[in-house]
């Protein structure tokens, strides 16, 4: 394991230090000074509807998007300049990105086992596909698997590394109850087991009532919320974190109709 | 039976990271993957050779024809044929290029392998790798048949040759990173321009007449093009079988400044797609 760089005071840094992150396109505001830091080894939902910053801000946290001002400092480094130096310490998953379809699930493993370095693997890789269900699929082309297939070999990809910070963009979507569950399972055993930290970007409200520690919510690119689901169920005086988020989502259309009706 | 996590799993399973050696794992990281595609589908295949195929067979025939009726082409024989195989050279290297790139595109992989470890340098290295692979898979069944049906033998320019298709791969790579700049900046929208770019090189770069028969004007532009000087020089062979070694030189030196500018523009769309916000945008 590479040591991790220690601040000035010997503490280790946080994972993840966002400082007044900023980033316009055009004159769009896609994330407007949103700061926060996450401990090691929590798992943090970063929540929004669609258009309210998240993806941006992951963009950032992996370094393919540069901010407009602001630093996103990701295992002690500034994402826009020195990526390459923690981007073996970390991974990614999303449905909404794919490995290479015609390559068989083994040939996607070793491919990136050998882009991030991973020693042993063969036995490697023989271990992911055990611990995901996967042996009977290895030869396999990722592009004929089902969705929740597909979902277990890009996790299995996103945990070949054994990375120190997990980035997950909606894991579960469009994958049916059960085998959703045994992907939050999955997840939960691997983070608390690991120690791992965890962003998770979902829409998917009692996923993350079980997932997550901390909940970030963002609106029109700010941060509106930043507590755990319990004080924030609380503090809007709801029964679970999905009616929190239409309650946030409705008192803006209710705001859009009284400002039309005033006019 | 259950699979035991490799031995001392509680360490990282991660090699080193910064080293030549951990640089050169993955670019053939890289291959691996591009090789995997090559290998897995036939038609990909076949596709490769095809068009060069086709483009053969009907400038040998043209040629044998014009060999029969005009004294210049039996003189000449051989020089359309080393036209069209180094032309083919040149572009099937630069859609080699541009291609594999694509492919990550096509298939939503770039994020992945943008978040990778993977340096710009290193994609580039196994772009220009399967570039290379592509080419010999597309050119070997190609000078055979040039060699079996036409009766000629491109391996009997002997170092002209090797010089002409030094200058030609490094040429191709020149506008392979230039056309995936394009596209990195500009996503599939710009995906006609890889296919394309190489084109306009074809009437300018003088691959069938001699650059004296550009107008004047067109003339410095051409000679700023450092195929101009491989067709040049295939023309001084064939037709005057003599090897011209300083224009071999100064496609070599243009070339350098061309892949230099390649790179530069490459590393710029890169950057500009990661301020645009382009890089996480691909395929959509």
């Amino acid at each position: 394991m590479q040591k991790m760089m220690p601040a000035s005071d010997g503490a280790l840094p946080p994972p993840v230090d966002v400082r007044e992150l900023r980033k316009v396109y055009r004159d769009i505001a896609a994330v407007d000074g949103v700061s926060f830091a996450l401990e090691r080894g929590a798992i943090t939902a970063l929540l929004g509807g669609n258009g309210a910053g998240k993806t941006t801000t992951i963009s950032m946290l992996m370094g393919l998007v540069v901010p407009t001002s602001g630093v996103a400092r990701v295992l002690g480094v500034d994402m826009a300049r020195e990526r390459h130096k923690v981007l073996h310490r970390m991974n990614f998953e999303s449905p909404y990105v794919d490995v290479p379809m015609r390559l068989t699930v083994r040939q996607n493993l070793e491919v990136f086992g050998r882009l991030y370095g991973v020693r042993d693997l063969k036995g490697r890789i023989a271990y992911a596909a055990d611990d995901f269900r996967l042996t009977d699929l290895l030869d396999r082309p990722y592009g004929k698997l089902s969705a929740g297939q597909k979902t277990r070999v890009s996790l299995a990809k996103a945990l070949l590394n054994d990375p120190e910070l997990l980035l997950l963009d909606e894991p579960t979507a469009s994958l049916d109850p059960d085998t959703a569950d045994w992907v939050r399972t999955k997840l939960e055993l691997y983070c608390r087991g690991r120690g791992a930290t965890v962003v998770l970007a979902s829409h998917n409200m009692a996923e993350v009532e079980r997932l997550a520690d901390r909940v970030l919510m963002l609106e029109k690119g700010r941060m509106i919320a930043d507590e755990t689901p319990e004080e924030l169920i609380k503090r809007f005086g709801r029964a679970n974190l999905e009616e929190v988020f239409l309650a946030i989502a409705r008192r803006d259309a209710d705001g859009a109709k009284d400002a039309g009706g005033a006019s | 039976m259950t699979v035991q996590p490799p031995a001392g799993s509680h360490a990282s399973p991660l090699g080193e990271q910064t080293s030549l050696a951990a640089s050169a794992r993955r670019v053939y990281g890289l291959i691996l993957r591009y090789w995997y595609v090559i290998r897995s589908s036939w038609p990909r295949t076949a596709e490769l050779i095809y068009w060069p195929l086709v483009q053969m067979l009907m400038w040998g025939f043209l040629q044998s024809y014009l060999a029969q009726t005009a004294s210049f082409a039996a003189k000449a024989a051989g020089l359309f044929i080393g036209a069209v195989l180094l032309w083919d050279i040149l572009v099937r290297s630069q859609l080699g290029f541009a291609v594999a790139f694509l492919e990550e595109i096509w298939s939503r992989n770039l994020g992945h392998l943008m978040m990778s470890p993977l340096r710009p340098a290193e994609l580039v290295a196994a772009l220009i790798a399967v570039s290379l692979i592509k080419l010999l898979v597309a050119m070997v069944p190609v000078a055979l048949l040039a060699y079996f049906f036409f009766g000629f033998n491109v391996l009997g320019l002997g170092i002209a040759f090797a010089a002409f298709f030094a200058n030609l791969v490094i040429m191709s790579w020149s506008l392979g990173l230039v056309s995936t700049g394009v596209v990195l900046r500009w996503g599939l929208g710009a995906e006609s321009f890889a296919w394309l770019v190489v084109f306009v090189f074809l009437p300018l770069c003088c691959v069938y007449y001699p650059v004296a028969t550009l107008p004047g004007w067109l003339q410095p532009v051409a000679l700023a093009l450092p195929p101009t000087y491989v067709f040049e020089g295939l023309r001084g062979v064939v037709l005057e079988g003599a090897f011209v070694g300083h224009l071999m030189v100064k496609s070599f030196v243009l070339n350098l400044v061309y892949f230099a500018a390649g790179c530069a523009v490459f590393a710029y769309f890169l950057q500009s797609a990661r301020v645009n916000g382009t890089l996480v945008q691909m395929g959509e």
